[in-house]
């Protein structure tokens, strides 16, 4: 399964977390289209914890983690 | 020639109780710009690298920012700038709210408190009239009740003021203003406390500090104020979650130190995380002065409404402690807010702690009733309350912070701290760069001295490969000076995020009349750096004190997505020191000419 995990204001109308099957998905870019999610309001896109892109690959057992922009300190 | 720049500077002395007033050297101002720059400056020049910090020999400078009370954006904030006795170092602690504004508008650039009184006392200052009062019957006075009780007194006055851990003379003491916004760190509020100076009071007739040319400054500012209003992360991420937002994120890279650092990510961060505290506690958001975020939560705590907390201290209650109950880290957070003590290094200290009682070297019967076990809620919020009231054995070892602590029980390794002062919510294994900032900070341990975490989480203003050292010395310098530009301009960090240096030199030269390039902006940046750093060697700082705690350089992460990371501060330190052109951690006599601080 590839663990989905949505932050912030992407968390409106979705899951916080959902467990996708990998079958049908090759870039993360496929699962921010599943989740209806514009590539504009994504800032961070974390695949196991190390930032990646929307034509970075997914595998099973991949954990996403998605944020908007967001900041602090 | 107009300016921004009040002309007076006042100098109390509270052993005699003179009040001087004294003219700024404008020309000097504008060399290192004002607050942190300018403060470091007086200080460095009038030979307290060397003295007792807890002395009546130290002194202890309220300084605002050159363009503090203008009309730029999120131009709230002074600084405090005093030697530090948590670090025997320089400690120039910032905050925002009003109550630097409120200097400025009373017309004073700077007071500088000398000496010490005979008795509790407070500085009343109504515009140009400075007198001081008797606070003998506030001793022992929470801050905000304080605060309230000063605003009966003085009518529209902003109040500055330290809690008990103040009165106390404990380390970890901060001084507050306004109720709920803080000069956290690195012990000021001790320096203050150790002078029997209890409260200023800043009350003024003016509502705006003028400018060199207002004109250029409104065109300026309505330029800051679009950028601010256009970025993602301050139009949305910051306002509407405030700095709590960054929990998942740092959590979900593994750089997110839990259990005082034994391991890098919480399973349970999210119940600790700015989107559950908006779901569950939040009541509105706060803003400082003229500020277009507005990043400032107030929580509802058990039907009372006050500030709530930053990232730093939810993470340091939370995840370090192993805690994931909200509710017990907004009250905790509500404690150091009211005993005055500093939101980051105090739950620090409790995690330190609590591997010590975790490894049996403080036993159950020194925890008078309260374990400090890890993931208890009852103890963050007790032990807080304590080391407020410093009156147990314990609690009064805490509240001098956990290098103390840990030192006292032989294990000085288990403080996770930079020159005696704690690190806070990023775990430099898991982010290479911020490790420089944490080892060469001038404060001690900090993030907001060079907050790598910038581009190397957040992709701002590009994204660094987090667990690289490529380039990090580079970028760690330019953010250390570009920081230096914005706490002395007395602006809000957070405006980095969509101004950059050409924006600030814009806004300095409008407010003061200098005339700045942004190159020539980040030099007296760097010129602020260099000073910080002549101050520290004076006060005795060695080499060896640019350094982080051993668990970052032999212990890699033992959980989550940065399993087996570890710091190569061996291979940035030599590599920043190139860029600074510093040898053993010191300016070189060819960097000081290029300075022109020969």
């Amino acid at each position: 399964m590839i663990e989905v995990r949505l932050f912030a204001t992407l968390r409106e109308g979705r899951e916080k977390i959902s467990l996708l099957k990998p079958e049908g998905f090759t870039v993360a870019g496929e699962i921010l289209d599943y989740f209806d999610i514009p590539r504009e309001e994504v800032a961070i896109l974390l695949i196991n914890g190390f930032h990646s892109k929307p034509d970075s690959s997914v595998k099973d057992g991949d954990v996403l983690a998605i944020f908007p922009p967001v900041g602090g300190g | 020639m107009k300016t921004a720049y009040n002309r007076k500077i006042a100098r109390i002395n509270l052993t005699t109780g003179e009040i001087k007033i004294e003219e700024l050297n404008v020309e000097l101002a504008k060399k290192f710009i004002g607050g942190r720059g300018l403060g470091t400056k007086i200080l460095y020049d009038e030979g307290i690298a060397k003295v007792d910090p807890l002395s009546p020999d130290n002194k202890l400078i309220f300084i605002t920012g050159a363009v503090t009370g203008t009309k730029s954006p999120s131009s709230g904030r002074y600084m405090v700038v005093t030697k530090s006795p948590l670090t025997g170092m320089i400690a120039s602690s910032n905050s925002g709210g009003i109550w630097g504004a409120k200097l400025k508008y009373a017309g004073w650039e700077a007071i500088i408190v000398e000496g010490k009184a005979s008795k509790p006392t407070y500085i009343n200052v109504e515009d140009e009239k400075i007198e001081l009062c008797s606070a003998e019957k506030y001793v022992g006075m929470l801050s905000d009740e304080l605060t309230d009780t000063l605003k009966e007194a003085h009518t529209n006055c902003s109040v500055l003021n330290i809690g008990p851990s103040g009165e106390h003379v404990s380390l970890l003491a901060a001084i507050i203003n306004d109720k709920d916004r803080a000069a956290g760190r690195s012990g000021v509020g001790a320096v203050m406390g150790s002078k029997n100076l209890k409260a200023i009071t800043v009350t003024a007739s003016k509502i705006v500090a003028e400018a060199a040319d207002d004109e250029a400054l409104l065109t300026a500012s309505k330029e800051c104020f679009r950028k601010l209003k256009e970025n993602g992360v301050t139009n949305s991420g910051l306002p509407t979650f405030g700095t709590a937002v960054l929990v998942n994120i740092v959590n979900n890279t593994g750089s997110f130190p839990t259990r005082n650092w034994q391991e890098s990510y919480f399973d349970k961060a999210d119940d600790i995380s700015g989107e559950t505290q908006n779901a569950k506690y939040l009541v509105k958001n706060s803003a400082c002065h003229r500020c277009a975020i507005a990043c400032g939560r107030v929580v509802n705590i058990d039907g009372k409404i006050v500030g709530g907390p930053e990232y730093e201290p939810l993470w340091a209650f939370g995840a370090d402690c192993g805690v994931s109950d909200l509710n017990a880290i907004n009250k905790a957070n509500m404690f150091c807010n009211e005993y005055g003590l500093d939101a980051i290094s105090t739950p620090c200290t409790i995690a330190a702690a609590m591997e010590l009682y975790q490894k049996n070297y403080i036993k159950e019967e020194e925890c008078e009733g309260v374990p400090l076990v890890w993931g208890n809620a009852e103890a963050i919020v007790e032990w807080t309350k304590r080391m407020g009231e410093a009156k147990i054995p314990l609690a009064k070892l805490m509240a001098d912070g956990s290098y103390r602590l840990c030192e006292h029980y032989g294990h000085p390794e288990f403080s996770m701290s930079v020159k005696k002062q704690e690190m806070p919510a990023y775990d430099a294994r898991g982010i290479q760069g911020i490790g420089i900032t944490y080892a060469t900070s001038n404060r001690g341990g900090c993030h907001v001295r060079g907050y790598l975490i910038s581009p190397e989480l957040l992709g701002l203003p590009e994204q660094l490969t987090r667990t690289s050292t490529d380039g990090k010395a580079v970028w760690c310098k330019i953010f250390q000076d570009l920081t230096a530009v914005i706490d002395s301009m007395g602006l809000c960090l957070f405006t980095s995020f969509a101004m950059g240096a050409p924006d600030y030199a814009a806004i300095l030269n409008a407010a003061t009349g200098t005339n700045y390039t942004p190159e020539e902006l980040l030099l007296v940046g760097e010129r602020i750096y260099n000073i910080e750093r002549l101050f520290n060697k004076e006060a005795g700082m060695k080499p060896e004190d640019d350094c982080l705690p051993k668990r970052l350089t032999e212990e890699p992460i033992s959980n989550g997505p940065s399993k087996g990371e570890i710091s190569h501060i061996a291979v940035t330190l030599p590599e920043y020191y190139n860029a600074r052109g510093w040898e053993n951690a010191f300016p070189t006599q060819a960097t000081l000419v290029r300075l022109g601080l020969e």
